[in-house]
């Protein structure tokens, strides 16, 4: 690495450190919401929305996601779409079965 | 006898763009999205499939959440600093890269050792997989998903403090003789690594807070 491509390398150093204090405030506030008592349904809406963001900003950034090759954008395509299955197939299965157990 | 030479260890394949260990390791985080895809579905199949106030909160099973949002920053930590290593071996920089690898593997080691504590806590108050918790009413699969949940992910954290400790003690020879490759070994580590506090990520609200 020359002296041009270490001065620019270490701007990601401080991409590292914003990313890496966005996802600690970002855990402060997923708890600090659990604490307000939020309906079932909001309450749920919201930590998986900040979970998402917090998993956007790992993926991103830590594991270079936004600077990857396409062949790795496919490849998680592909996953995201099979976990979409994973997660409809059971569902649509057992609606209107009534509970599965219960409490 | 002519050397034999892996192609794309460290020059990107032509047509994908990135080398072996890399599109290895991805194709293998994308399984591991399914494995715990697989358990994320059976935890809303369970939900759903129940009354809302038959599932307790976190807290009313008896998870600690100071603990677990502890526990959640030592993994954003060690996060950093794996990254941190890669990033000092890029800038060819292998002292401050042991350091960072090495508070990386003692982080992991911070957050197995609590859940450990956690785990104690829980069989001392006759928590198992199978059982509820004090108060409850009938058995409940809160805990089967809970043990299940961390106890898988307990073993992904164990297996990569292993592989980093691995490259740390013994793989580090190999910077000086081909710096670029062991550069990319980091990466990987450093892949999985990230995947498994993703996982985290998901599993604390999950597990603790909803």
């Amino acid at each position: 690495m020359n002296e041009s491509e270490l001065a620019h390398f270490k701007q990601h150093l401080r991409v590292y450190l914003a990313v890496f204090i966005a996802l600690a405030v970002l855990t402060v506030v997923t708890v600090a919401i659990s604490y307000l008592d939020l309906p079932t349904g909001y309450a749920i809406t919201v930590a998986m929305v900040v979970a998402t963001v917090k998993a956007f900003l790992v993926a991103g950034y830590f594991m270079h996601l936004v600077t990857e090759q396409k062949v790795i954008h496919w490849l998680l395509a592909l996953s995201a779409a099979f976990l979409v299955f994973l997660f409809v197939l059971p569902l649509v299965t057992e609606l209107g079965n009534g509970p599965l157990w219960t409490g | 006898m002519s050397e034999l030479v892996i192609p794309y260890r460290t020059e990107p394949h032509p047509v994908t763009g990135v080398t072996s260990g890399k599109l290895g390791i991805w194709l293998f985080l994308a399984s591991e999205v399914m494995l715990f895809g697989a358990l994320f579905s059976s935890y809303v199949l369970l939900r759903v499939g129940v009354l809302q106030e038959h599932w307790p909160l976190g807290v009313e099973a008896g998870l600690n959440v100071p603990i677990g949002t502890f526990n959640t920053i030592v993994l954003i930590t060690s996060s950093i600093t794996m990254v941190m290593a890669w990033a000092s071996l890029k800038m060819d920089n292998v002292g401050a890269y042991k350091k960072y690898f090495a508070a990386t593997i003692a982080l992991g080691l911070l957050f197995l050792v609590i859940k450990g504590f956690e785990y104690g806590d829980k069989f001392s108050h006759h928590i198992f997989p199978a059982t509820g918790w004090p108060g409850a009413g009938d058995p409940s699969p809160f805990y089967g998903l809970y043990f299940t949940f961390t106890g898988l992910h307990a073993l992904h954290v164990a297996l990569g403090i292993l592989v980093n400790l691995w490259l740390l003690i013994w793989g580090t020879a190999l910077f000086k003789t081909d710096p670029e490759c062991f550069t990319g070994r980091i990466e990987i580590a450093g892949l999985y690594w990230h995947f498994v506090d993703l996982v985290w990520i998901f599993l604390f609200p999950v597990l603790y807070l909803l």
